[in-house]
């Protein structure tokens, strides 16, 4: 028998949730005030979490490694949000929501886990509207939509590009609001370092203060972990310099179970990488393919300028190769695709690791309509340019002004660059129905847990994750624990568990400076994150897969004896927190390149090559793979697989084409 | 490593905490590619630093790509450098020129204490928004998003002014450290909306007794902080948190 | 959310409104001041500016006037010292490298300073003639008080020229932020009317301050008589 249990309650998969909510043990108000919960991240679930909880009339305390709880980087999403409201009278349901996650996660996500989410993803939009999110609107004062990701619906609400941004202010809000209440203690710039268990139960964790660099011990009834993705351990990616693993990965060591660490989604469209000193990547909204056409030179390793190729000498290889869906494939086809160009010799740029997205067919199209709507009859070539290039402002001027920002070339002129670059990371701590991990009372929301979105998520819902997990989930669920913890009084934080977690963690900083090496921390983080996306990146294999595995173990051997980690311990010292993350960046690389090898499929952002249909597409094994892995960690870099088997009652299974 | 052929000379702020006084070390740095983010520069330095034994040089950033507010560098007297509209890990080396010498300082207010070198502390920020820069809606008080319809202008506005992203370069340039235009552009958000107006009042006089209290400086207007906003947010909003904060006042 | 705040006339917003007030009444005053300058130029010998003159020393409503001016200008000055005071002290490490031409007018900068300038200009001034109509006034000879005679007299030495100059340009900068400012800090500003105030406050500052002006340069140049 499987030690997972996923909790899934018994009933129709439409029933499950309310039911659920009807039937869990509360708590009554007198006792929530002597329960507390510790919140670790402050993004939109730790921040919504944290303030609802507060609002419930918990003691929380909640902690981020930024300056401000405001920085988290569900600020940089810039999409949307999606919601199953059905506004646009265009059909949209909650099933309908349901089934499109579930199909876009190529069938690897949990069905009552996913249906829980499409429904209360419209009491989303209706508490952050009411906490003062300024989101779109149209003339008549209504909310307003935009079609995201090849859904047929219009149901993303959406605040210009910066959604992101508006829904962590507006999360924030409720939670500094608290703060000023006095029921949230916020501990800004501290970076939780260790879990502490007692008897089998999360009971606190310790903290380092950042700017003191002292070691804190706090206790909590209960603790979530809200603290994002790993995308980091590619080195490169769009996640923000400080998005890090250590606090999953701690718990990880301390008996959560880690759900498919290899499941990370690559983003088509970012702006390539321009040369080794390059720290992060930046994304360009996919909205671009709309109008955009990709396209390469018919030439492997022709050097003429864009501009200089003739139409004939270009290969628009996604409408070649996909004709019905074009430029517009999923994210993870049209990302392979331009792997598969650029390995060829096919790429352009100096760095050859890019393809061209053209917008000149954009602006003349656009151009000729203009005119006419103009009442221009006999335009100039110069008056058709113009005119089209006001459209493509208008729809994406800031954008456009983004890249010429960080490229220093006008797109409007020349085709941009573009190259695929880790996003969003699928996979994280395994949790059940309950969003509790497989150590009692310690939690993971959004996008530090495994997830609803199977093996690949579609744009516009991670934010819709994050918050509702944090506004409509834990809430509930965090009950049917803490209404059998009323008696348990407050532990002591000289308990011998604290005593022993805060040496533990002590022990491992003291290491990093008696080391004394010669390479600096990024010298092994930029080591790590190439064989990562080399070989467990966009497509893996079973030879790469083991090479990395021997590689990265060689790396975490070399790391512990050579890194070089200036200053102290105790003051604000960046050096040291970069250690501690790449250190654990490190061991995480090694367990997502065995769950890649032991995965011998392909599905959602996981292409393996060995399967693969006649035409190269990726081939899904649902009678081998329909399963989440979890893994246990065994210690000394030893880990046990567990399979969570995903039954699919509400939905048929389907092979996804785009041809 | 080479990257490019930009030759500069940094003058950094170093100070090792609030406790002790800091001074202008001079650095020079070479090969930087002009397409290189400022911090990617620094990257470069601080490597190098690193590399001879010497401490790096300690400075805020997170997401570097202009929105998360984190970077905060005064680079040649102005807020995230020459460039308008962009932040500091948005600026990038072609905005410079080879042989150039960059100053490069901490955003200086007494309500920012500098924690190291160039990382200021901006808690203050977030003691102001927990005196009134919310609404007080509880989760699950809501109801339906288009039950309030709201003019699509206000929407717009409420929007502009929510863009802040609270890095604090207005305070940073302001002659006076004033942190009016922040201030502002929350009260501004709150107070075009319907759901804002039910505590305007209270909000406007409670934020605003904050600001003060944090001993930020006062506004003369001098629209210093409007220009050198990286989200272009406008001096409207201190006029409107102006009116509001007179209105508050005749009213209780 | 509940109120929890301090005092109106103590917070920032309190002394900036105070500052915005006393400005503009100040700006009203420029006005009159200005008017009753232009009457030397009827060059009638000083007979229509003696009796504006006159007028203004001793009607009820002017005297009455005349204090609550003194007391706004207390008010504007004394604020602006407090003020000036909490704004040093909320920068006490200034940069090393401050390039404030970047995104604002020196004078807008510099208000303190043209300001300080303004308050000394006035000390001469009214010691040049205030005190003088004052010390007659409380004579009881105000009827044989002659300040058309007065000014010709202080205009025909060229430091007093000179000096007035100075006064009269430090005025005109410290208007051309000042008028527009008024008017922010009054919470009137909009994207449509705005621009408007600011064109108009340009050319007040220059109107005005030519008009006096104009003054010692005439009488200095021997163009009054």
């Amino acid at each position: 028998m499987s030690k997972l249990d996923s909790k899934i309650p018994e009933g129709q998969l439409e029933q499950k949730w309310e039911k659920y909510k009807s039937s869990v043990a509360l708590v009554n108000p007198a006792n929530k005030r002597s329960l507390e919960v510790i919140v670790v991240g402050s993004g939109l679930a730790g921040a919504s979490a944290a303030a609802t909880l507060a609002e419930m009339g918990y003691k929380v305390k909640c902690l981020c490694f930024q300056d401000s709880a405001r920085r988290a980087h569900s600020i940089a999403a810039q999409g949307g949000i999606n919601a199953a409201k059905n506004y646009q009278n265009d059909g949209d349901s909650t099933y309908r929501l349901f089934y499109d996650t579930i199909k876009g996660g190529d069938y690897r996500a949990r069905e009552a886990n996913v249906y829980r989410l499409a429904s209360v993803s419209a009491n989303i939009i209706d508490q952050c509207v009411a906490s003062g999110v300024p989101l779109a609107r149209e003339y008549g004062g209504m909310l307003s939509n935009r079609s995201f990701g090849g859904t047929q619906v219009q149901r993303t609400f959406y605040a210009a590009g910066q959604t992101g941004q508006q829904l962590l202010l507006g999360a924030y809000s409720g939670l500094q609001r608290q703060v000023g209440l006095g029921t949230v203690t916020m501990l800004a710039r501290h970076e939780m370092l260790n879990v502490v268990n007692i008897d089998g139960k999360c009971r606190g964790i310790i903290a380092r203060d950042l700017i003191t660099g002292k070691l804190e011990r706090h206790f909590g009834h209960a603790v979530l972990l809200c603290t994002g993705g790993y995308g980091n351990v590619f080195y490169l990616s769009t996640n923000a310099m400080g998005s890090n693993v250590t606090a999953a990965w701690k718990a990880h060591k301390k008996g959560a179970f880690f759900g498919n660490p290899c499941f990370t989604q690559i983003h088509p469209t970012c702006i390539p990488v321009s040369g080794d000193h390059q720290s992060k990547l930046t994304l360009m909204s996919e909205s671009l393919r709309n109008d955009g056409r990709i396209w390469v030179p018919k030439k492997a390793g022709d050097t003429r300028k864009a501009n200089e190729i003739p139409e004939e000498e270009r290969d628009y290889y996604l409408e070649r190769r996909y004709p019905a869906f074009g430029n517009l494939v999923p994210r993870d086809v049209a990302s392979r695709a331009a792997k598969e160009r650029c390995d060829a010799g096919f790429g352009v740029g100096t760095s050859k690791m890019a393809v061209y997205l053209d917008f000149k067919s954009a602006i003349a199209r656009y151009g000729h309509t203009k005119a006419v709507t103009q009442g221009v009859h006999n335009p100039s070539v110069q008056q058709l340019k113009d005119f089209g290039k006001q459209v493509v402002e208008e729809k994406y001027g800031n954008l456009f002004e983004m890249y010429e920002q960080i490229t220093g070339e006008n797109p409007y002129e020349l085709p941009m660059r573009i190259y695929p670059a880790v996003h969003y990371t699928m996979g994280g701590l395994w949790v059940d129905y309950n969003l509790m991990t497989t150590v009692p009372g310690l939690y993971a929301l959004g996008e530090a847990n495994f997830s609803d979105h199977g093996a690949n998520r579609l744009g516009a819902s991670a934010l819709m994750q994050g918050l509702a997990d944090g506004y409509f989930v834990i809430p509930y669920t965090i009950g049917a624990y803490l209404s059998k913890e009323i008696s348990v009084k407050p532990i002591s934080t000289d308990h011998e568990a604290f005593v022993a977690a805060e040496t533990e963690s002590q022990a491992i900083i003291n290491k990093f400076f008696e080391i004394k090496g010669t390479k600096s921390v990024d010298h092994f983080h930029k080591k790590l994150g190439k064989i990562m996306w080399d070989k467990c990146g966009m497509a893996r294999n079973e030879k790469g897969l083991k090479e990395a595995i021997e590689e990265i173990k060689k790396i975490r051997e070399e790391f512990w004896k050579d890194v070089c980690v200036p200053g102290t311990a105790n003051e604000f010292n960046p050096e040291l927190e970069k250690a501690g993350r790449v250190a654990d960046f490190i061991e995480l690389g090694e367990l997502m390149c065995m769950d890649a090898l032991s995965r011998t499929e392909s599905c959602g952002g996981h292409f393996r090559e060995e399967s693969q249909t006649e035409e190269g597409e990726a081939l899904r094994k649902d009678d081998e793979f329909s399963f989440v892995s979890a893994w246990e960690n065994k210690g000394n870099h030893s880990y046990e697989l567990h399979k969570e088997e995903l039954k699919f009652e509400a939905i048929k299974i389907a092979q996804r084409s785009y041809k | 490593m080479s990257h490019g052929n930009m030759n500069l000379t940094l003058k950094v702020w170093r100070q090792k905490s609030d406790k002790v006084a800091g001074k202008l070390i001079t650095y020079p740095v070479q090969d930087i590619s002009p397409d290189m983010s400022f911090l990617e520069m620094f990257d470069v330095l601080n490597e190098q630093l690193i590399t001879k034994g010497e401490e790096p040089i300690a400075f805020d950033h997170d997401c570097r790509e202009g929105i998360c507010g984190m970077c905060s560098m005064f680079i040649n007297g102005q807020p995230h450098g020459p460039k308008k509209g962009v932040t500091t890990c948005q600026l990038h080396m072609r905005s410079f020129k080879n042989g150039d010498t960059i100053v490069v300082e901490p955003w200086r207010a007494a309500a920012f204490p500098v924690i190291k070198d160039l990382t200021v502390d901006r808690s203050a920020f977030d003691r102001i928004i927990s005196k009134g820069g919310f609404i007080s809606v509880n989760t699950g008080n809501a109801q339906d998003a288009n039950n309030l319809p709201i003019p699509k202008p206000d929407a717009d506005k409420a929007f502009e002014a929510a863009a802040c992203i609270g890095c604090g370069a207005c305070v940073a340039t302001c002659k006076n450290s004033s942190a009016m235009l922040f201030v502002s552009a929350k009260i501004s958000q709150f107070a075009l909306l319907p759901q804002g107006r039910v505590e305007a009042t209270a909000r406007v006089k409670n934020m605003v007794a904050q600001m003060d209290e944090e001993g930020f400086g006062n506004c003369t207007n001098t629209g210093a902080c409007e220009v050198e906003c990286p989200k272009g947010i406008s001096l409207e909003n201190i006029a409107r948190m102006n009116r509001e904060f007179y209105v508050a006042n005749m009213k209780e | 959310m509940s109120n929890t705040s301090g005092n109106f006339l103590k917070s920032s917003l309190g002394k900036k409104i105070q500052m915005g007030l006393t400005g503009l009444f100040l700006i009203s005053f420029l006005v009159v001041h200005c008017l009753l300058n232009s009457f030397i130029f009827f060059n009638d010998g000083g007979a229509t500016f003696n009796k504006g003159a006159f007028f203004m020393a001793t009607n009820p409503l002017i005297r009455i006037i005349e204090i609550v001016l003194f007391v706004g200008l207390i008010l504007h000055a004394v604020q602006a010292l407090v003020l000036t005071m909490q704004n040093n002290k909320a920068r006490p490490v200034k940069y090393a490298v401050n390039n404030g031409s970047a995104n604002s007018k020196w004078y807008s900068r510099s208000m303190g300073i043209l300001g300080s300038l303004l308050l000394m200009f006035l000390i001469i001034h009214l010691s040049h003639f205030w005190v003088d109509t004052k010390v007659a006034q409380l004579n009881g000879k105000i009827n044989e008080h002659n300040t058309y005679l007065e000014i010709l007299e202080v205009f025909h030495n060229p430091i007093n020229v000179i000096i007035y100059l100075l006064g009269i340009i430090s005025l005109c900068y410290h208007l051309m932020h000042g008028f527009q400012s008024s008017f922010q800090t009054l919470g009137w500003n909009h994207p449509k009317y705005t621009p408007a105030i600011k064109l108009i406050g340009f050319w007040f500052s220059i109107i005005v301050s030519v008009l006096f002006a104009a003054m010692p340069i005439a009488i200095f140049l021997g163009l009054i008589q």
